[in-house]
C-alpha cells in the first residue's frame, strides 16, 4: 500500500534529489515541497513519465503565511487520470523576490489561474503572456488576500466609500 | 467585380458583449473582433462578481463559512456544502454516520438535477425556445418544494453541518419524492421531444464549440463538458466519496465533444440522479445523523440543556469555533459543473487559514476563445450556456 | 379627489378641490365619460406597464428566473416583458451583488435610460452589501443610484418580491407631473 502510493514522492526524490525541500503524506495526500528554480522541468517530468501521467493540472493557488519566511508558497494540484492519483506540489515563494516560472506551456489551462494568484497575492510568474488582473478592477491597490490587508478595505471605483 | 472586391476596404469591428447582457448569465464580458459574422478574435473578462469568498471564510469561524459555500455554485449548493464538509471532515479525522452519508448523496443528487434543469432551461431560452424554458422551470420548482421542506430555503440551503446534517428528513418525504420524480420524467419527456430532434436547435447545437479530449485535459476541464468529449472521467466514480460506490448508476459519455453532446450527457444525467435518489431512499438506514463528538457538533438541545459538557462544547465552538487540527488538504467532489475541491489550511485555530475553492467553470470559461474562434457570432451563444459559467463561481 | 381605480369625479381648476361630488354633473354626464385627473391616469397606465431591464448578476436571478416562470408570474402584473436595452426600459432590477468592478457600468446602465424610471433592488446583496461586507462589493445601490422599492432577502421568495412590486406600482400611481425629469445619477454629479 504504503510502496504503490509514494511512488510519486519516490520518483521525483530520484530524478530532482537537489530540488526536493520535503515531502510528506498526511491524511492520504501525498505533498513534496520543492524548491522554485526546476517547477517547468518537474511538471514536465510529472506529465510525461510513463509512470505517473499527471495530465490533469487541476488547481495552482497561493497561501501566504505572514510572519514565515518564505511568505508565500504556491501550490499546484495535479491529477493522473490513468493511474488514479493525485499529488500536491509546494514551491516556497520569498517576499522579497516574489516571483516563480510559469508552467503555462506545459498545460494552457495554468493561464486563468496564474493571473488569479498574481492578482490576489501579487506574485509574479515568469513568462507569462499576459499577466494582468483578472478578479478585480485594473487599477485596484494592493493584493486583497495577503495577510495584511484588511477585509473591509473600502477601494471603490466610484461612490461613497463606505 | 473581383476589383472591386479587391479594393474594397473592411475593417474588423470590435464588439463588446458586455457584463449586462440577456445572454452572459453570470456577468462577464465578452471582446468580440468580427469579421462580418466571424469572429477574429475572442478576449473574455471575468471578474465581475467576485465577492471575496476566501477573505471572508478567512475571518469567519468553520461553521460560519456553510453560507458562503451555498452562494459559490447557487443552483446546487448543497454540493458545495457537501464539498467543504467533507473536506473539513477529511482535515479533523472523523467519519459520520451511514444515515448522515445516504442523506448527503440524495440531497446533493437533487440539487445536481435543479443545476442541470436551470442550464437546459437557460440555454433553451436564448436560442428560443421558450417552451422548454417553462417546463424545466416547473420541473426545477418541484424540486426546490423538496429542497424547502427539509431545509427551509430553496436556494440557498445552508443544510450540511461539519459531522452531520442539521436536521433529519421529513416524514413522507419518500411519498412527496415519488410524486415528484413521476411529473418531473412527464416534463423531461415533454423537453425531449421539444429538443432533441429539433432541426432549429441541432443546427445551432451540432459541430459547434468542439473541444478535443487531449486540449480538454490540457485546459483543465471537468465535470459534464469533458465527459461530452468523450473523457470518462467522474469523481464520484473514480474516488468514490459518501456512498456513491454502493450505488448503481452510469456515466453518460459523449463522442464529439461540441455542444450538443453536452446537451445529451446532461440531460441524461438527470435522469441517472433521478436514479440515484430512488436507490438511496429505498436503502436508507436509521440511525443518529450528527456523529457523536461534541467537540465537532454539537448535541441536541434536550443534551446541551440538561448535561454541563454539551453546554461547554456548544458555547466553545459557537463562539471560538472548532478546533481543526493543523494541517492542510484537498477533498475533490463532482460537482454540477466538474470537479468541485476545496483546498483547506489549518493552523490549529477556529477561523480557517485558507479556504480555496476550486471552480470548475473557471477553466472552462477559460477555454471559451479556443471553442469559438473561427465561428459565426451566433455560436457564442449556445457554447457559452453550455460551458455554464456561474458568476459566483467563477468569480468567487 | 380621492384616489383609487381611476379617480372618477368632477375637478374644477377654479375652485379649490372641495372634495365631495356634486351629484347633479355626475347625473348629466352619465356612465360613459370618465373624468379623471392627467396624473392619476398617466400613473394608471405606467404601474401596469412596467418593461423590466433585469440587471441580474448573482443568485437573486434564479428567483428571477422563477418570476418569470409559469408558478409565479410577473406578467399577471404586467410586467412581463423584460427589455434589454436601457433606452426601451423603464424599471431597472438590480438583481444580486454589485462588485466594485460592476459599479460604473450599473450607474452607466441607469444614465442611459430615459425618464421616467424606476429602481428595485432585488435582494440584500443589492439593497446593502449582504453579507459581503468586504473590499470587494458595493454595501448598498443606493450609495450609487436613487432606489424606489428595497426588497430584502437572500434570496427573497417569489412573493417578496411580488409584494415590492404592488408597493412599487402603489408609488407610481401617486406620482405627480413635477417629479420627472430628475436626472443623472447623483454619483456622477460629484465628479
Amino acid at each position: 500500500m504504503t510502496a504503490m502510493e509514494s511512488i510519486t514522492l519516490k520518483k521525483l526524490k530520484e530524478k530532482f534529489p537537489d530540488s526536493i525541500v520535503d515531502t510528506h503524506s498526511f491524511r492520504g495526500d501525498e505533498t513534496a515541497t520543492v524548491k522554485k528554480e526546476k517547477i517547468i522541468e518537474i511538471c514536465k517530468f510529472l506529465r510525461d513519465d510513463n509512470e505517473l501521467l499527471y495530465n490533469f493540472m487541476m488547481d495552482l493557488t497561493a497561501v501566504d503565511y505572514y510572519g514565515r519566511e518564505p511568505r508565500f508558497e504556491v501550490v499546484y494540484h495535479f491529477y493522473s487520470l490513468k493511474y488514479n492519483r493525485r499529488v500536491r506540489l509546494k514551491v516556497p515563494v520569498p517576499e522579497s523576490d516574489c516571483t516563480v516560472d510559469s508552467i503555462i506551456s506545459v498545460w494552457i489551462g495554468a493561464d486563468w489561474f496564474e493571473r488569479e494568484a498574481y492578482d490576489l497575492y501579487g506574485i509574479i510568474f515568469n513568462g507569462h503572456p499576459n499577466l494582468k488582473r483578472i478578479l478585480l478592477y485594473e487599477g485596484f491597490e494592493g493584493h486583497p488576500l495577503r495577510k495584511d490587508y484588511p477585509v473591509r478595505g473600502r477601494q471603490p471605483l466610484i461612490g461613497p466609500k463606505n | 467585380m473581383t476589383d472591386l472586391a479587391k479594393n474594397l476596404h473592411t475593417e474588423h469591428m470590435v464588439i463588446n458583449m458586455g457584463p449586462s447582457h440577456p445572454v452572459t448569465h453570470g456577468t462577464v464580458k465578452f471582446l468580440v473582433t468580427l469579421d462580418g459574422e466571424t469572429i477574429v478574435d475572442f478576449y473574455v473578462e471575468i471578474g465581475y462578481l467576485h465577492r471575496g469568498f476566501e477573505k471572508m471564510c478567512e475571518n469567519s469561524t468553520w461553521e460560519q463559512v456553510f453560507p458562503y459555500t451555498d452562494r459559490l455554485n447557487y443552483l446546487s449548493p448543497i454540493i458545495n456544502n457537501v464539498g467543504y464538509a467533507l473536506a473539513v471532515e477529511k482535515l479533523i479525522g472523523i467519519d459520520t454516520p451511514e444515515r448522515c452519508k445516504y442523506i448527503r448523496v440524495i440531497t446533493s443528487e437533487l440539487s445536481r438535477m435543479a443545476d442541470h434543469y436551470t442550464n437546459i432551461a437557460a440555454s433553451a431560452l436564448e436560442l428560443g425556445a421558450l417552451t422548454a424554458f417553462l417546463y424545466f422551470v416547473e420541473a426545477r420548482e418541484l424540486v426546490w418544494d423538496l429542497l424547502e421542506s427539509f431545509c427551509g430555503a430553496r436556494l440557498t440551503s445552508n443544510y450540511i453541518r461539519i459531522g452531520g446534517l442539521k436536521n433529519d428528513l421529513p416524514d413522507g418525504f419518500k411519498e412527496d419524492t415519488k410524486e415528484v420524480f413521476k411529473r418531473c420524467r412527464e416534463l423531461w419527456v415533454d423537453v425531449d421531444k421539444l429538443l432533441t430532434k429539433n432541426r432549429i436547435f441541432l443546427d445551432r447545437m451540432r459541430d459547434i464549440g468542439i473541444m478535443p479530449p487531449d486540449e480538454a485535459i490540457a485546459w483543465g476541464f471537468t465535470g459534464p463538458c469533458l465527459r461530452a468529449s468523450g473523457v470518462p472521467y467522474d469523481v464520484r466514480k473514480a474516488q468514490p466519496y459518501l456512498v456513491y460506490d454502493k450505488m448503481n448508476f452510469e456515466i453518460p459519455i459523449g463522442e464529439t465533444g461540441d455542444n450538443f453532446d453536452r446537451y445529451l450527457v446532461r440531460m441524461e444525467e438527470l435522469n441517472q440522479s433521478m436514479r440515484i435518489v430512488e436507490q438511496a431512499l429505498e436503502e436508507l438506514p436509521s440511525g443518529p445523523i450528527n456523529v457523536d463528538i461534541p467537540e465537532y457538533r454539537w448535541q441536541s438541545k434536550d443534551d446541551i440543556y440538561t448535561k454541563i459538557e454539551s453546554l461547554i462544547f456548544h458555547f466553545k465552538t459557537v463562539t471560538g469555533g472548532i478546533r481543526v487540527p493543523p494541517g492542510e488538504v484537498y477533498f475533490p467532489v463532482e460537482g454540477a459543473n466538474g470537479e468541485l475541491g476545496f483546498y483547506l489550511v489549518s493552523d490549529g485555530n477556529g477561523k480557517p487559514y485558507k479556504c480555496r475553492v476550486r471552480p470548475p467553470c473557471f477553466p472552462l470559461t477559460a477555454a471559451m476563445p479556443r471553442m469559438v474562434k473561427g465561428a459565426l457570432i451566433a455560436d457564442i451563444v449556445p457554447t457559452f450556456d453550455m460551458v455554464h459559467m456561474i458568476g459566483g463561481e467563477c468569480d468567487r | 379627489m380621492e384616489e383609487g381605480g381611476t379617480g372618477m369625479g368632477i375637478i374644477n381648476s377654479q375652485q379649490s378641490a372641495v372634495g365631495s361630488l356634486q351629484s347633479g354633473e355626475e347625473q348629466i354626464l352619465g356612465s360613459s365619460v370618465l373624468l379623471t385627473k392627467l396624473d392619476a391616469i398617466v400613473g394608471w397606465g405606467r404601474k401596469y406597464s412596467f418593461f423590466l431591464y433585469p440587471f441580474v448578476t448573482a443568485c437573486c436571478g434564479m428567483e428571477f428566473m422563477s418570476l418569470a416562470g409559469p408558478r409565479y408570474d410577473l406578467d399577471r402584473f404586467g410586467a412581463a416583458l423584460p427589455r434589454f436595452s436601457p433606452r426601451q426600459a423603464d424599471l431597472l432590477f438590480v438583481v444580486g451583488t454589485i462588485s466594485h468592478k460592476q459599479a460604473p457600468i450599473l450607474v452607466k446602465v441607469y444614465n442611459q435610460m430615459t425618464e421616467p424610471k424606476w429602481v428595485f433592488s432585488f435582494g440584500v446583496c443589492a439593497t446593502s452589501g449582504g453579507f459581503y461586507d468586504n473590499y470587494a462589493t458595493v454595501q448598498g445601490i443606493d450609495t450609487l443610484i436613487p432606489v424606489d422599492v428595497y426588497v430584502p432577502g437572500c434570496p427573497p421568495r417569489p412573493e417578496m418580491v411580488i409584494d415590492g412590486l404592488l408597493k412599487l406600482q402603489q408609488k407610481v400611481a401617486k406620482e405627480k407631473w413635477s417629479d420627472w425629469p430628475r436626472g443623472e445619477a447623483p454619483v456622477t454629479k460629484n465628479k
